[in-house]
């Protein structure tokens, strides 16, 4: 039975990952342990983050199911509830309702193949939860490609971690800036140029494709130039939600429910859809 | 009858007049009986009466939670389940179509806590339908004005008073202590000879939309004409049975808070608008189309039925004369083409 009724959580950790400050990461770790024992996710699902007197806004899930002590939230300073949620403090009650939406396919489609990840900006949240969770049973998949892009070297989320996973070795990784910028030595160009360049085949692959609407219509032609079909190629919607299960309709993109159906779509579902996202 | 049911239950009839909104027991549309009521009687208009049974299953505001935002109270933040009320509702003067509509909701709601226990709690007692309006359609959804379905106690008027069908446990339970004749069993075959009679021949041919593309109904050229004659003022949706999609708010008022859900429209702007400024249904032809969709494509593709019983209340109350059977028309038309 649907409650609405979120798990109560407390902010165990606050990170600001970007330069202009409206990034921010927020670690909450369970109040009750049952509630942390029955929390299952996968990654690309979402979950609704709870302010008592404010509201509440789905947002995708950063941590991996294999970090199981807490939760990790990035979240865009935007609208009501995100800039209260930016005034909290280490500490602070809140709640989490979810997990929601289906997620990415870990566990079927993408075993054992290659694995492509592409994300702009701060779409790259579930996108890292699905990295750390592939690197936790890296033997299960085939080469993996990440290709991550942001404005500039500060607009970056998870700074650190990039770092680790360009020492690994097992993971091809292509992080990239939209102009020069000082001090920086990496890659150069936009994230549909780097995609284009890197040219990651489609040979029993899968793609999962995170960013804004500008870049996912950019880094589709030279994918496809190279053999990329529709059904390899996994996005995530976004529409305003409020149930975020099924039933309020908020979300709904034609005959489609975004919470319910997704937030996790194949190019080819997406394209059956009407522009209604 | 009814006074017996008013002494253990909370009964609802169709209200008469305006009620006073402050009312602690409102329900928009419907007055409840207070025991001190002399005349037990109340007026059922022809058709659908003015308010829907849906205020009762999916009530505005209906509170999800509750919780204090008082300083240094030891749950401050922490939600906890709101105080619900667990009284048996009887609702007296329900029309088929009405009754029909709560078997719809229930789709969509089947997985709903607040739904579900609304439901346990309320009995419908409906009335057949001698006459119809010119707006009723009923029978083109697939309803009957002689239906018994989704009610509890099904009435109908035969010469001398009143044929009672017992539809569920509910409706037993609401007639197990009263002292009730049997009814003769020429009332019972009149009644059964009445509906086969009635039959509905256009249920199949609106079936045409079901199997349609959703292509061709999302492109059909009404929809700009429709759109531009919309003024999005979202009447229809409020008034529909079977609209029930809702929107979810905090409210505090002096450190006390609850999160309250209420009735929506996707008629509205806000309803799709995002954070960033985009809005996937920007334009009210947008809106329009998504309601009549949402209708007869959408929710049979999910759930079989369609979203829509044939009161006609919105054909009665749009202020620019859409008519929702003459979009059928257009949309069964622009298939029959294909």
């Amino acid at each position: 039975m649907i409650s609405y009724m979120p798990y109560p959580v407390r902010i165990d950790d606050i990170v600001v990952e970007t330069e202009d400050g409206n990034q921010k990461t927020f670690k909450l770790v369970f109040e009750n342990e049952a509630h942390r024992k029955a929390w299952k996710h996968v990654p690309g699902q979402f979950a609704m983050l709870s302010l008592a007197g404010q509201g509440e806004i789905p947002i995708g899930i950063a941590s991996s199911p294999t970090e199981e002590d807490h939760l990790l939230f990035t979240v865009n300073r935007a609208g009501k509830v995100t800039t209260a949620l930016h005034q909290m403090n280490i500490g602070d009650r809140m709640g989490v309702r979810g997990p929601l939406g289906n997620g990415f396919p870990v566990d079927t489609e993408m075993k054992g193949k290659n694995v492509v990840i592409i994300a702009g900006g701060f779409a790259v949240t579930t996108l890292r939860a699905t990295l750390i969770s592939l690197l936790a049973r890296r033997q299960e998949y085939g080469k993996i490609t990440f290709i991550y892009g942001a404005r500039t070297p500060g607009m970056l989320l998870y700074r650190d971690e990039l770092q680790q996973w360009a020492q690994r070795g097992d993971i091809d990784l292509h992080v990239t800036i939209d102009r020069e910028a000082p001090g920086w030595e990496g890659l150069v160009g936009f994230v549909p140029t780097i995609a284009g360049e890197v040219a990651p085949s489609p040979e029993n692959s899968v793609a999962l494709i995170c960013g804004p609407p500008i870049m996912i219509k950019f880094t589709m032609p030279p994918l496809e130039a190279i053999g990329w079909t529709d059904d390899q190629v996994y996005l995530s919607l976004e529409n305003r939600m409020k149930c975020g299960e099924g039933v309020c309709c908020h979300c709904n993109v034609g005959p489609t429910l975004v919470c319910k159906d997704g937030p996790v779509f194949t190019r080819g579902q997406v394209k059956q859809l009407p522009i209604e996202y | 009858m009814i006074e017996e049911w008013n002494k253990v239950h909370v009964v609802y009839v169709p209200a008469m007049e305006k009620q006073a909104a402050a009312s602690p027991d409102w329900a928009p549309g419907w007055c409840r009986l207070d025991s001190s009521s002399i005349a037990l009687t109340f007026p059922l208009p022809i058709g659908p009466t003015p308010a829907s049974v849906k205020t009762f299953f999916f009530p505005q505001p209906e509170t999800l939670l509750t919780y204090t935002l008082e300083n240094n109270h030891p749950d401050k933040g922490l939600m906890r389940e709101p105080e619900r009320s667990r009284d048996m509702q009887v609702v007296l003067g329900v029309r088929p179509c009405d009754a029909r509509s709560v078997l719809l909701n229930n789709l969509p709601y089947q997985e709903d806590q607040f739904f579900q226990a609304n439901r346990q709690r309320t009995a419908l007692v409906g009335f057949s339908c001698d006459q119809t309006l010119s707006t009723c359609f009923c029978t083109r959804m697939g309803g009957s004005p002689l239906d018994s379905e989704g009610l509890d106690l099904a009435l109908s008027r035969t010469e001398d008073g009143f044929l009672i069908e017992v539809c569920s446990e509910k409706g037993e339970a609401l007639v197990a202590d009263l002292e009730l004749a049997p009814a003769p069993e020429s009332d019972i075959s009149a009644l059964a000879a009445r509906r086969n009679a009635g039959g509905n021949p256009s249920a199949t041919e609106l079936d045409s939309l079901k199997g349609s593309e959703l292509g061709t109904l999302y492109d059909a050229p009404l929809w700009q004409s429709l759109g531009e004659a919309c003024i999005n003022c979202g009447a229809c949706t409020f008034i529909c049975p079977t609209c029930y999609c809702f929107d979810i708010q905090d409210e505090v008022v002096r450190g006390q808070g609850r999160r309250i859900r209420y009735w929506d429209s996707c008629m509205f702007p806000l309803y799709s608008l995002h954070t960033s400024g985009h809005n996937p249904r920007g334009q009210k032809v947008q809106r329009t189309r998504n309601r009549f969709l949402h209708k007869l494509k959408y929710f049979p593709d999910r759930f079989g039925p369609f979203s829509c019983v044939g009161c006609g209340r919105c054909v009665q109350d749009c202020p620019v004369n859409i008519d929702i059977r003459e979009v059928m028309d257009d949309l069964i038309h622009l298939t029959a083409v294909e």
